[in-house]
């Protein structure tokens, strides 16, 4: 079933060292420790987790933006040049990404036709009215007219704000868009708008998504599959409607039972121990410390993604069993 | 805290290095120092004699260690003019310039820092509009000019006070009164902004809002809050003690350390400029590293983010 | 008529005069000495260096002089008028052109800590901490000892004056803009740092860095005319307001009226200026109390 590979990412690695104060202890954050993924052309993987489990690191090292300390990422086959080289700049034509912070990714001083635009004249593509027209057609795309190009971000609402930046992330039709917690910031009403118009313009367009998230719901509803992260790797992957119905390793179930639902059964799991700390990795298996399930063999042997069943990988060594298989 | 001594020291040293390192470079950029210190018209030997004692040959790093080694040990050269050791004759001026800068400095912190607490606390009031007044016009006005109006109205129309020279104390008092007013002034208007910052915090709110009496707010926690950006204009203004002294003293004919920079500079007597330089800059170095040692022990915040570790 | 060919319109909050007086008066005053500086060569009555030797020591024309000469007349016969309106044009170029080389200066050097990180910017950080360890007029006099002092040099040397202030300003705002905003977004879109800094950052922070020039300039002018003063500064026979106050020390018993009138102008130009320099930054920028 798969696609044309549109890019790679293996096992990807990124650390930070830190240092505290003048004089002070280097310490090193592992905030990406192996993580492997592909995206197809038209295809959204969705990755989901909590904040600091590396998911925007991993977003950037995609796109490119970050360079990993191990592992590596090609696009088309190709292996992704350095950011900041010029080979690298004209890659961003191909490519995208869409920030949480619609307001902060907008400049104050220039009109958002203006900033549409601006893609266009960094490539160099078309002339002034080509580039004129197109901005005009963008606009409609994402749903705005076109008589608001002169307006400036600040008089815009939150939600018009992201679709003025998707408008621009989509002015070179790229291959490939990476949001990074695109609805976060806006309100509840808007949000499923946006993601709808997400959908559409994918379905139109026919690009890749990597949609980062914190709200599993929000991420179930655009992807085709989903990937969900821990400190730094992927804990279990596979299609948005199975995981949510079957969640099989520990942290996705604490997490899709958080998940309120009218009329639901089933309690809350609510995971002890501390939040997790990048700088301080346990060892073995990186939720061990709060998993109900925590084994011997969990604290020193660090599970791998392997497939568990069609269509689904976990890293888990005792991931819930499915009911299937358990009914085998 | 000892780590945070540490490197405050170190960035102290690297400062006056850095110092040095630009008067050196400086000396070496304005063209041949031999030509320079003598005269234009010596004989051919007493350059090559003077290069050879200066080492004025010999690589460029070799001279700079030659010079750092030599301002380590204190040797600082010898003024052009009467061939006196430079750290001499500025250190026999430093009396008079500190007769004129201490007691201004007692003039601007007496003056300064109350109207400035007072004007905060009436603020928009008459009292706060008159003393912004005075104090804008205390910076807007500079020392010389200053001095000079002063020495109109009350040397020559007046007769009152003399007008220059070291005679008397009576000499010393338009000098310390013209330098007092412009840092009075600065610093008031200085902390009448620190002040309203800190009165409009909401802690301080809560504070009157519980009941607090009002004096017992500013003194408790207005004041001490207000303090800590005014300390380090303050020690701004006693690392740069010397630098305002040196216009001053030449509209008062002072001879103080002021003085003897501008005719050193007139002359080009690069030794005693040298010498005073690293003077300045030492002072400056030291009051600033004062400055943050209070710092330390005003601010609790600064103590707390140094035992976390954060630099 | 496509909307996204409309002429921009500025996104500054629409600017309505409401001047206070004092505002209102320091800048008519600075309109007026701008004015004497830009047409100094058509209204002064003379020329700054000419004799009248007839004259000597005239003084003003209400305490008994003549009205040849309006302010009176220098020691040599030199019309203070004449000299008053060269020495304001003077010390305005060097005013204006020491701000500009340091605002220039000090941005660069922020952008460049700010885009290269590292030990670039360590290496401006420790430049400003040093330049912020001496009191200029002390760096400068140093200068002036070794160099000598011509027009140019002395020009430049003003413009490191302030120089920190705009590199601080540049680097804090360069940084936070390239964090998580608008320049990681034009970065990200492929621009390179040129269109970044030129066209998106600069134009950003440009309000900032016009409060900081306007109230550096009057530090300058009385730099300027401090240097000047005790001869250091301008030399003659060009003239400056400091360069006159100099002269007119000697003279201050016998004829005050020829420093009294640069002094009342240096007076007045440096308040006017850091009226209207404080009132454009409780406008514009509260941030930079």
């Amino acid at each position: 079933m798969r696609d044309a590979g549109l890019l790679e990412a293996k096992d990807l690695v990124r650390r930070y060292s830190m240092r505290q104060g003048l004089l002070g202890r280097i310490t090193e954050v592992t905030a990406v420790a192996g993580v492997s993924l592909a995206l197809e052309r038209g295809r959204t993987l969705g990755l989901v987790g909590e904040s600091g489990c590396g998911k925007s690191t991993t977003g950037r090292m995609v796109l490119g933006l970050e360079v990993p300390d191990a592992g590596g990422v090609s696009f088309q086959g190709k292996p992704m040049p350095k950011p900041g080289t010029p080979a690298w700049r004209a890659m961003r034509a191909r490519m995208q990404m869409v920030f949480q912070d619609p307001l902060g990714a907008l400049d104050r001083r220039m009109t958002i036709a203006e900033q549409i635009a601006e893609p266009l004249v960094i490539h160099a593509i078309g002339n002034a009215s080509e580039r004129a027209a197109r901005v005009e057609s963008l606009l409609r795309d994402v749903g705005l007219r076109a008589d608001q190009g002169s307006r400036y971000p600040h008089e815009l609402s939150g939600g018009q704000r992201q679709r003025v930046v998707l408008a621009r992330a989509l002015a070179t039709e790229p291959a490939l868009l990476v949001c990074d917690e695109p609805i976060s910031a806006l309100d509840i009403s808007i949000q499923a708008q946006v993601m709808n118009l997400l959908v559409e313009l994918q379905a139109a367009r026919g690009m890749a998504i990597l949609f980062i998230s914190h709200d599993l719901r929000a991420v179930r509803q655009v992807s085709d599959r989903v990937a969900v992260m821990y400190l730094g790797t992927i804990v279990e992957e596979g299609s948005p409607d199975a995981l949510l119905h079957d969640p099989r390793h520990p942290y996705t179930r604490a997490l899709v039972s958080a998940i309120p639902h009218p009329g639901k059964q089933g309690e809350r799991i609510v995971l002890q121990g501390d939040p997790p700390n990048p700088a301080a990795r346990p060892t073995g298996c990186a939720f061990h410390p709060r998993c109900p399930l925590a084994s011997v063999q969990c604290r020193s042997e660090t599970p791998t993604l392997r497939d568990d069943g069609a269509d689904r990988r976990v890293a888990c060594h005792h991931p819930h069993a499915s009911p299937i298989a358990e009914a085998a | 805290m000892l780590r945070f001594l540490a490197t405050r020291l170190a960035r102290a040293l690297i400062t006056i290095v850095m110092v040095v390192t630009f008067a050196f470079v400086v000396l070496r950029l304005s063209g041949d120092p031999a030509l320079l210190i003598m005269s234009v018209d010596a004989p051919p030997e007493a350059i090559a004699a003077f290069r050879a004692s200066w080492g004025l040959d010999d690589p460029l790093w070799q001279q700079y260690l030659k010079y750092f080694t030599a301002i380590l040990h204190g040797d600082l050269g010898r003024s052009m003019r009467d061939g006196r050791d430079a750290i001499a004759l500025v250190a026999e001026r430093i009396p008079a310039t500190l007769a004129l800068t201490l007691p201004a400095l007692a003039i601007k912190l007496s003056i300064g820092i109350p109207s400035g607490i007072y004007a905060a606390l009436h603020r928009n009031s008459l009292t706060d509009r008159v003393v912004m007044g005075l104090a804008v016009l205390g910076f807007t006005v500079p020392s010389f000019v200053l001095g000079l109006l002063l020495v109109l109205v009350f040397a020559v129309q007046l007769g009152w006070l003399p007008s220059g020279g070291q005679d008397s104390w009576r000499h010393a008092i338009l000098p310390v009164i013209t330098l007092g007013a412009g840092g009075a002034a600065v610093l008031a208007r200085f902390t009448r902004s620190a002040m309203l910052e800190v009165l409009g915090q909401p802690y301080i709110r809560t504070a009157s809002a519980k009941g607090v009496p009002w004096r017992a707010v500013v003194r408790n926690h207005a004041l001490p809050n207000a303090a800590i950006p005014t300390v380090t204009i303050i020690g701004f203004m006693v690392g740069s003690l010397i630098a305002g002294a040196v216009v001053v003293e030449s509209v008062f004919s002072w001879p103080g350390v002021g003085r003897l920079l501008v005719v050193a500079v007139a002359n080009r007597d690069l030794a005693v400029v040298q010498c005073i330089l690293l003077l300045v800059a030492g002072t400056m170095v030291a009051s600033n590293l004062v400055v943050d040692l209070l710092y330390g022990a005003l601010d609790p915040r600064l103590r707390q983010a140094r035992a976390g570790g954060a630099a | 008529m496509s909307d996204a060919t409309l002429p921009a319109v500025a996104a500054a909050p629409r600017f309505r005069l409401n001047l206070p007086l004092g505002v209102a008066i320091g800048v008519f005053w600075i309109l007026l000495m701008l004015a004497i500086a830009v047409l100094a060569d058509v209204i002064s009555p003379y020329a700054y260096t000419a004799l009248d030797l007839r004259n000597r020591l005239s003084p003003p024309v209400g305490m008994g002089g003549v009205w040849a000469h309006p302010l009176g007349t220098d020691e040599l016969g030199r019309d203070v008028l004449s000299r008053l309106i060269y020495s304001i044009r003077m010390s305005l170029l060097i005013a204006f052109g020491a701000t500009i080389i340091g605002a220039v200066f000090g941005t660069t050097m922020g952008f460049l800590a700010a885009h290269f990180r590292g030990w670039v910017e360590q290496a401006v950080l420790a430049l400003v901490d040093f330049s912020a360890s001496l009191p200029f007029l002390i760096l400068a006099l140093a200068v002036l000892a070794f160099f000598g002092n011509s027009l140019s040099l002395f020009i430049v040397l003003l413009g490191f004056h302030a120089w920190e202030r705009y590199a601080r300003i540049a680097r804090g705002l360069a940084i936070s803009a390239g964090a998580q905003g608008y320049a990681a977004a034009v970065r990200q879109l492929g621009a390179g740092p040129l269109r970044v800094y030129g066209r998106h950052i600069l134009p950003n922070i440009a309000s900032t860095l016009i409060v900081s020039m306007t109230l550096a300039f009057p530090e300058i002018i009385l730099l300027e005319s401090g240097l000047s003063f005790l001869g250091l500064g301008v030399q003659p026979p060009s003239t400056s307001l400091g360069n006159m106050v100099g002269y007119g020390r000697e003279y201050l018993t016998r004829a005050p009226w020829i420093l009294l009138a640069p002094a009342f102008t240096i007076i007045t130009t440096t308040l006017a200026v850091s009226m209207v320099g404080d009132w454009l930054r409780d406008r514009l920028d509260p941030t930079l109390r």
